[in-house]
């Protein structure tokens, strides 16, 4: 029988720094000495298209992919993105929504009931602007560290093993702004 | 120390350790990145990207009679190209442990079809080897080049998306160089006339058995004892599935599946009133059980055949109890062509112009995706040239004015020279468009033979598709800007009037290969922009239309005045770049 694994299903857009986040968690979780599986689709990844990463870690990890309600936490850079794996999300599990709207290719603008929706599926949800965050911290490419701060706080993970594995993993040069928009993102969601 | 590596990763460390000197691949997702990592031990592997599967395979077969561990690594449809080495590589053997790497892709991720290609190595009568996370991937491919070396076979090594690209722990080792064995000729074995070949197929035949008694008791095909009632046999990826749908089953593992241990398999079926197999795709385990007489098992009677499976559907479909779960419905987010893509302008020609288009594996099959839809065929790789040409022969001569082949220069290398030199032989009028963004971008920006440079990092020389072209026949060939509207939209009108065959090189780096060449977004002017639409009938990403109907252009997305695609179409001139916008 295998222990208690922790599902952590991250979801967005290709494009959106997605796979940076998933590592990042993933790094962690093996730096504290848990079994640890990552799964997601290349390929597609910068072409617009629907992308998710599943992290799993705990004392024995076998599947490689989170299933329908298995979900500890949902992270979704995107709020359309957030609606379509909600059904993932356990009973009990968080949600943690990136209020950005990206008009899905093909259509012309976006979905109008997707906000309504997600709030009578969400209520509880945590909604952050990511974006405006990430302007704040100095860079509107570090939209996934401030989502990263925004689920630490749900994570049993010390910050500053947070922020060690930002910062060997970030480029150099921006080691500062995507601490600041750790930092951001995790006042965002306390 | 352990790491997290992918499949892909721990195959790539696997050749470093196990003392492989050569890998050869031809791009292909899943399977990309296995040399994308060996070439990371460049010092101590040599590694290529050939122009296609066959010569992937090839150049690999001869370096095994070289004496050297060699793998060769290309996705399952890859090894259709490369069967014909397969099929009779098999009878030859390798003489340095040779070990073909495939890269299955259930649920078709990024590919045409979901075959099984497990039956390879049935086909092939060769070993099959079946990791199922990152360590069983390194550890086994040490253990598939010592039953390669040991029993003279090359031997099958099966990973799917779900193993190549899920990242597990591995600890690393050290490498062992293993030498380089004499290449001493042996004709009797190595020219497969039929005299010889008669001969190998006998050897074959008791190669198999010899390897099957080696199956039985293979520490690749395990069993873990579990709840004593309940008996479960997978491989691969399913067998994870499996052990998260029923973590207190006893389970037969296999790693080895191939020559079946009917004898191991018997003996476990025995203790059970009923047995799960639990396998995505084919029955492949199933009918070998059902072959050997075993009736008290469960498998695709229950468990779907279509697609990938994960635990949910393993255990819903075995149990038969369903979670009752309300999904959302909502809209789909397919993949595009990127923003600045040059593949764009030659499908919103060939839309505008009624032209339809026999297609290609790439980026540009997206181009079938609306507004553009300027796609009516894609089938496999190479094959627009040969479609086009044969609509052509069935409908008449004048159909090659409304339809044309679309194929990428990548894969133009790969499986469309030969198409072009049969519409010259055969006296086609195809037009045959290459979008040539000098490189393999779909799979993640490859070097190939057009590209001017290795995998290793190697200046080398850059083939010409005009000389092509003219050397087998084709006398109008030429390059064509693929950013300039009007030369693109100017050439196809050409080119499909002629009742010559054409080839037109659209020339366009992908958006992608360097980001410095991106400038500031271009803006709308929506005092002047008069909510035509026509823009949005690009189908870029970084084009919407704001509240009033007018064009509004998302400056995170654009890549500026590189493309400028929108702007060229726009019949009021009302897009442009922020600062020459009053100019």
């Amino acid at each position: 029988m295998a222990g208690k694994v922790t599902n952590v299903f991250i979801a967005g857009v290709g494009g959106q720094g997605i796979l940076l986040a998933s590592e990042i968690l993933s790094d962690l979780a093996l730096a504290n000495g848990l079994d640890v599986k990552k799964s997601e689709v290349h390929g597609m990844a910068q072409r617009g298209g629907s992308v998710v990463s599943h992290v799993r870690f705990g004392e024995k990890v076998h599947s490689p992919v989170i299933t329908e309600a298995e979900a500890d936490l949902l992270v979704s850079f995107e709020k359309m993105e957030a609606l379509r794996w909600v059904s993932y999300v356990k009973p009990g599990g968080k949600i943690i929504v990136n209020t950005q709207e990206i008009v899905p290719s093909g259509m012309e603008e976006y979905p109008k009931d997707v906000a309504k929706e997600l709030t009578r599926r969400a209520p509880d949800a945590l909604m952050i602007d990511a974006l405006k965050l990430a302007r704040e911290a100095g860079h509107v490419r570090a939209v996934n560290t401030v989502i990263l701060g925004a689920f630490s706080t749900y994570l049993d993970f010390a910050i500053e093993e947070w922020k060690k594995v930002i910062t060997e993993r970030v480029p150099p040069k921006t080691v500062d702004i995507n601490l600041k928009a750790f930092d951001l993102g995790r006042a965002a969601a306390e | 120390m352990r790491v997290l590596l992918s499949g892909n990763e721990a195959v790539a460390r696997g050749c470093y350790e196990h003392g492989v000197q050569v890998a050869t691949a031809y791009p292909g997702t899943p399977s990309t990145e296995i040399l994308e990592n060996v070439v990371e031990y460049k010092d101590d592997i040599y590694c290529q990207w050939s122009p296609n599967e066959k010569v992937a395979f090839e150049v690999a077969m001869g370096s095994s009679f070289g004496g050297v561990r060699t793998i060769v690594a290309m996705k399952h449809v890859g090894l259709n190209v490369a069967a014909d080495p397969l099929m009779t590589s098999s009878s030859v053997g390798g003489d340095g442990g040779f070990v073909i790497i495939t890269a299955d892709d259930p649920g078709m991720h990024s590919s045409q079809n979901e075959q099984d290609n497990r039956y390879y190595a049935k086909f092939a009568k060769i070993p099959l080897v079946e990791p199922s996370d990152s360590q069983e991937v390194k550890d086994y491919l040490g253990t598939a080049f010592e039953i390669s070396e040991q029993f003279g076979t090359p031997v099958l090594f099966r990973l799917s998306t779900r193993i190549s690209h899920a990242k597990s722990p591995v600890e690393l080792g050290e490498r062992t160089e293993v030498p380089r064995k004499e290449y001493v000729k042996d004709a009797s074995r190595r020219v497969v006339i039929p005299a010889h070949a008669r001969r190998l197929h006998v050897s074959v035949e008791d190669r198999l058995e010899k390897i099957r008694d080696f199956a039985e008791s293979s520490p690749l095909n395990r069993v873990e004892e579990g709840d004593p009632k309940v008996g479960v046999i997978s491989s691969g990826i399913s067998y994870q599935y499996a052990r998260d749908a029923f973590p207190d089953a006893t389970f037969l593992k296999l790693g080895l599946s191939f020559p079946f241990p009917v004898k191991l398999a018997t003996e476990f079926c025995r203790r059970f009133e009923t047995v799960y197999v639990v396998e995505e795709n084919e029955p492949f385990i199933e009918d070998h059980l059902k072959i050997a007489g075993i009736t008290n098992i469960v498998g695709h009677d229950r468990v779907p055949m279509c697609g990938e499976l994960n635990q949910q559907i393993v255990r819903e479909s075995i149990t038969g109890e369903r979670l009752d779960v309300d999904r959302p419905k909502t809209a789909p987010r397919p993949p595009v062509l990127c923003p600045g893509c040059p593949h764009r302008s030659t499908f919103f020609t060939l839309h505008r112009l009624g032209i339809g288009s026999t297609s290609d594996i790439g980026c540009y099959t997206l181009g079938v995706m609306p507004p553009l839809e300027g796609i009516d065929t894609c089938i496999c790789m190479g094959a627009s040239i040969g479609n086009a040409l044969g609509l052509e022969k069935a409908i008449g001569r004048e159909f090659a004015g409304k339809m044309v082949a679309v194929i990428g220069d990548s894969t133009f290398v790969h499986s469309g020279m030969t198409g072009l030199a049969d519409v010259a032989y055969n006296r086609g009028a195809t037009t045959v468009i290459v979008l040539d963004n000098s490189t393999t971008a779909m799979t993640g920006h490859q070097q190939h033979p057009g590209t001017g440079r290795t995998l290793m990092g190697e200046e080398t020389t850059t083939l010409d598709y005009v000389k092509l072209a003219h050397a087998v026949g084709v006398k109008d060939a030429r390059r064509v800007d693929a950013y300039d509207m009007d030369a693109v939209k100017e050439a196809i009108k050409q080119a499909t009037a002629s009742d010559e065959p054409t080839l037109l090189v659209m020339e366009g780096p992908c958006a992608l290969l360097d980001r410095r060449t991106w400038g500031p977004a271009l803006v709308v002017d929506s005092e002047e922009c008069v909510a035509c639409g026509l823009c949005l009938t690009l189908g870029c990403p970084a084009l919407s239309k704001d509240e009033d109907g007018k064009a509004t252009i998302n400056p995170l997305f654009c890549v500026g005045e590189l493309c400028s695609m929108c702007a060229q179409v726009c019949p009021k001139k009302c897009i442009a770049v922020p600062d020459k916008k009053d100019s």
